[in-house]
């Protein structure tokens, strides 16, 4: 193909930018667009999609919990570049007077100088019999994944129809949803694209460990349908199997018929017809991605789609750029297996040589094409352990001369070799080598987000995102530099290096500890940490003056401020144990003060819609009956959940109330890195969950198991096995040691279990501090905890005590009226802040 | 724009100054609110000098500003919001995170003790 000279921008400044449109905004539209410069160009995106770009090669993640955002692109985004949208689909093409129409809630119609079309590909249905029934879906748009996850609700089992890797891809998001799933696959192997024999035969052994169904060989003749709901899939050599929902990703086809009507080349099996600028027979119009036809090829892949994408820009921009062709070279994680392939992976090249690698122990399959003489990596395939791909991918392209024997690139190491790639590819779909990020480490980035704004390694499938991580680490490590765990811009220190700081130095003030060791005035992170560190250490009255400004608004208030600037208020109810005298205070107090009452997951009553100027009248209520701040606002000791134990239930072993409350109470107030929480459970059937806790302790007939590091929230964690058959002395020795260790030594606002994930050792190492006094800490830290209970205060009664402190609980320093924008509805008999669209309605109702 | 003992040397004709409290009522580092005109203003101390900006969190549309936590960034000073962090510069009143968001600001006098604060006539 002859060279294309590149286009000229418009000489002239004055020329008003040229107009870009830009069919279609999948993962290579995208790029397309971000990879223009945006002031030179009026660039307007056409999405059919309800929602812009996002990562397709990430699907399946959709159904994980907690649901990963795959968006690429935001309108707000958009609009900072200048980059107008318009959904709907582009129906008409006017090459003559070169406009798109749009036919979205309305029609556009849209002039452009170039059009781009990055319309992707739709899935292939094979054309049998049934597949329209109920129950048949394809898989290719987050709508597609919505509509499979509302028929998975009615199924019980699922097939996929193909077996290649959108195939295998389409298997992982019937198994999330918990499917019984079968891949079925035309030819006689998996993925028969990408894999030779041997390479299929150990991927399917892997995936059928996993419990997915493998058919291969298997041509589908008819969906099989009754009453209207697919059964099954009948084969042609007369077999069935039975299912009750079809995923078909047999393939792709180029989305090229707007291209088709408008007169546009296209190729006899699909495809707009490209040349090496990207420039369809029409030299005002482009292709790029999947729906592109290069040299006779379509590539199924972003990678090469990108490449496309960088290639146009550069061209309209004016540079010279070419797209001859892309490596399809790719590694993947299908089903949580890695598969890779690179170069002439099957052995293609007249004359070469295979030498492979099966191993049926590990579940791995090696398999490297060599050129005749032995000498050069021409291509291979990796399945069950890709992790040699980057340097043998980069053997390959580089045509290196061996200098070792060949075999031993796709042996395992021998523990102790470290492999020695010089230069490494990291990441593929960017190109980026390990040269380029450790010169990046070395010009100054010093984290992982600052690698991909600046080499865009990580910024494609993210496959390589844990070894950019690796990498910095031990790039920054070599340099003899600290990761950055600076608190903030105020502290160079940790919040260990902190805590140690101020313990060993004796700092009783936020002034002496700003002196010492910080700069500036502090901000939101670093006061709060001091002024916790301080508390957990002399425990003193945390809205002393010395300590008031270091506090967040909930302990700058003993309360948990809420979304309209109201407060909750809870008491203590130690163990969820509570007298019905106790319950009927609770209850007429938030009568009185119309709370909104809600029982909460640790046992207690949650009082909530208090104005600041209330709270002192509701604790001296509170506190009167007898009743004591919960610190349900503090980074400290929440609760001790407990079930009813050995005393009323016929399966308790052991009084797990009464240690709960003894707990509770011991270790309440106590000022810790983050939140605690702690259970008793009376018997192993663990009513009180107390495995979900920071601490939780389990009845046996032996003794109390202690249990450490669990908890709910964003990331679920089982609480695990300290020691067992504990008498109650020994717990709570043990205890005490745990929870001073923890908060010395802990980051700020980390968990325990975050906290013993990181600790070096492990749990074998705390149990050797905690047990066997390993560091010969443990008379201290049980000190420490002395010196916290002996100086326990309820800051609610200490509250009510100093009318200089009570000065702070009003609305305004200036009236004595509530804050008139605090406004409440009824909802089930009590109430609860308005919503923004109440309001006008509410102020017309006060008009009346 | 905020507290300058020599602001009220210059004449500002449109302004008038409300007292809204004693200097010493409000804690160093903190904050209060304060009624001024019917407007909800959050005025802050940070040693000798006061500041005073809106008390609506335009982030949240609660009326918490003066709850929150003081700080510097750089060279500058800063209050953060209590509900979701948000911060804003504390004479400026510009967003930290979104720079078409601002909070109002007001002039302020100190006067024998007091802290009175301007808005418009």
């Amino acid at each position: 193909m002859p060279p294309i000279p590149p286009i000229a921008l418009p000489a002239d400044p004055t020329c008003p930018p040229r107009r870009v449109v830009v069919i279609g905004n999948g993962m290579v539209g995208h790029r397309f667009v971000e990879s223009l410069t945006p002031s030179a160009f009026a660039v307007t995106v056409i999405s059919e999609e309800p929602r812009l770009a996002y990562d397709r090669v990430h699907l399946s993640a959709h159904f994980d919990e907690p649901r990963p955002d795959l968006a690429l692109a935001t309108e707000a985004g958009y609009a900072a570049l200048g980059v107008k949208v318009v959904y709907g689909r582009a129906e008409h093409v006017d090459r003559e007077a070169k406009t798109v129409t749009v036919r979205g809630q309305t029609e556009t119609t849209l002039e452009y100088d170039a059009l781009v079309f990055a319309s992707g590909s739709s899935p292939f249905v094979p054309p049998v019999p049934g597949k329209n029934a109920p129950g048949c879906f394809v898989y290719r748009t987050l709508e597609d994944l919505e509509a499979i996850r509302a028929g998975a609700l009615k199924s019980r089992v699922g097939v996929v129809i193909g077996g290649g890797l959108l195939g295998l891809e389409a298997a992982g998001a019937l198994r999330k949803l918990g499917l019984e799933t079968h891949v079925v696959e035309f030819a006689a192997q998996l993925m028969p694209a990408q894999l030779d024999e041997g390479g299929g035969a150990v991927l399917r052994g892997i995936i059928e460990e996993l419990g997915i169904g493998v058919h291969t060989a298997k041509a589908t003749s008819e969906i099989t349908v009754e009453g209207g709901q697919v059964t099954g899939l009948a084969f042609s050599d007369g077999t069935h199997l039975a299912a009750d929902l079809v995923v078909f990703s047999a393939g792709i086809r180029p989305r090229d018929d707007l291209a088709r009507a408008c007169g546009l080349a296209t190729g006899e099996r699909g495809g707009i017809v490209i040349d090496d600028g990207c420039a369809t027979s029409d030299p005002a119009v482009y292709a790029v991605g999947e729906c592109a036809l290069h040299a006779g090829r379509i590539y199924g892949l972003v990678a090469p789609g990108y490449q496309m994408a960088r290639v146009l820009a550069a061209r309209l921009s004016g540079e010279d750029s070419s797209f001859t062709g892309a490596d399809l070279s790719t590694k993947l994680k299908l089903l949580g297996v890695e598969v890779a392939s690179f170069g002439d992976a099957k052995g293609a090249t007249p004359g070469s040589r295979a030498l492979s690698l099966t191993d049926n122990v590990r579940g791995t399959y090696k398999k490297l094409t060599l050129s005749e003489d032995g000498t050069t990596v021409l291509g291979g395939l990796l399945v069950g352990d890709s992790s040699a791909y980057g340097d043998l991918l980069d053997l390959t392209l580089s045509q290196t001369v061996l200098t070792v024997p060949p075999e031993t690139l796709i042996v395992p190491l021998l523990p102790g070799v470290a492999a020695a790639p010089a230069n490494a590819l990291i990441c593929s779909c960017e190109g980026v080598r390990a040269s380029t990020l450790i010169d990046a480490v070395q010009g100054g980035v010093c984290d992982v987000a600052g690698l991909k704004k600046c080499t865009l390694a990580g910024t494609g499938c993210g496959g390589c995102v844990p070894q950019l991580h690796d990498l910095l680490g031990a790039e920054l490590l070599r340099l003899g530099k600290a990761v950055d765990r600076s608190l903030c811009e105020h502290f160079v220190h940790s919040r260990q290096e902190l805590f140690d700081l101020i313990r060993v130095h004796g700092h009783q003030t936020w002034n002496a500890v700003l002196a010492a060791h910080g700069t500036g005035q502090g901000c939101e992170v670093c006061k709060p940490a001091v002024g916790s560190i301080l508390a957990s250490l002399y425990n003193e009255y945390i809205l002393k003056p010395a300590h008031a400004p270091l506090q967040d608004t909930n302990d700058a208030y003993l309360a948990n401020i809420q979304k309209n600037g109201t407060y909750s208020v809870m008491p203590r109810v130690a163990g969820g144990e509570i007298t019905p005298g106790k319950l009927i205070v609770l209850g007429e107090v938030a009568r009185k003060y119309d709370l909104y009452c809600k029982i909460t997951g640790g046992q207690r009553i949650d009082l909530l819609g208090a104005r600041l100027e209330q709270l002192p009248a509701i604790w001296r209520e509170l506190v009167e009956a007898g009743f004591e701040s919960g610190h349900a606002y503090g980074k400290s000791l929440r609760t001790v959940k407990s079930c009813v134990g050995d005393t009323w239930c016929r399966y308790g072993v052991q009084d797990s109330t009464s240690l709960a409350i003894q707990l509770e109470l011991r270790y309440r107030g106590l000022r810790s890195p983050h939140k605690l929480k702690g259970g008793v459970s009376g018997c192993t059937r663990e009513c009180a969950e107390t495995r979900g806790k920071d601490f939780g302790v389990i009845a046996t007939e032996q003794g109390w198991n202690l249990y450490v590091s669990g908890n709910g929230g964003v990331t679920p964690k089982h609480a695990v096995l300290l020691a067992e058959g504990l008498d109650t002395a020994t717990l709570i020795k043990y205890l005490d040691r745990f929870l001073m260790y923890y908060v010395r030594t802990a980051g700020r606002l980390e968990r325990t279990s975050t906290w013993l994930e990181k600790l070096p050792g492990g749990l074998d190492y705390l149990r050797g501090v905690i047990i066997d006094d390993a560091l010969g800490l443990c008379t201290e830290l049980e000190a420490a905890m002395q010196r916290h209970i002996g100086t326990y205060q309820d800051e609610w009664a200490t509250t009510l005590a100093d009318p200089d402190k009570l000065a702070r609980f009003r609305s305004f320093v200036n009236a004595d009226t509530p804050d008139p924008d605090i406004v409440f509805v009824e909802e089930r008999e009590q109430r609860r802040p308005a919503y923004e669209h109440e309001l006008p309605l509410l102020a017309m109702a006060g008009t009346d | 724009m905020t507290q300058l003992q020599n602001t009220y040397a210059r004449p500002r004709p449109q302004l008038a100054f409300t007292r809204v409290c004693a200097l010493t009522e409000i804690p160093d580092q903190l904050g209060v609110c304060a009624l001024v005109g019917g407007q909800q203003v959050a005025v802050f101390r940070l040693g000798a000098q006061v500041y005073a900006l809106g008390n609506r969190d335009p982030f949240t549309g609660a009326n918490v500003i003066s709850r929150g936590l003081t700080g510097s960034y750089g060279e500058r000073l800063k209050v953060v919001s209590p509900l979701l962090k948000h911060g804003f510069d504390l004479e400026t009143g510009l967003s930290l995170d979104k720079p078409e968001v601002a909070l109002p600001t007001y002039p302020v006098r100190l006067e024998g003790g007091d802290v009175w604060i301007g808005l418009p006539d």
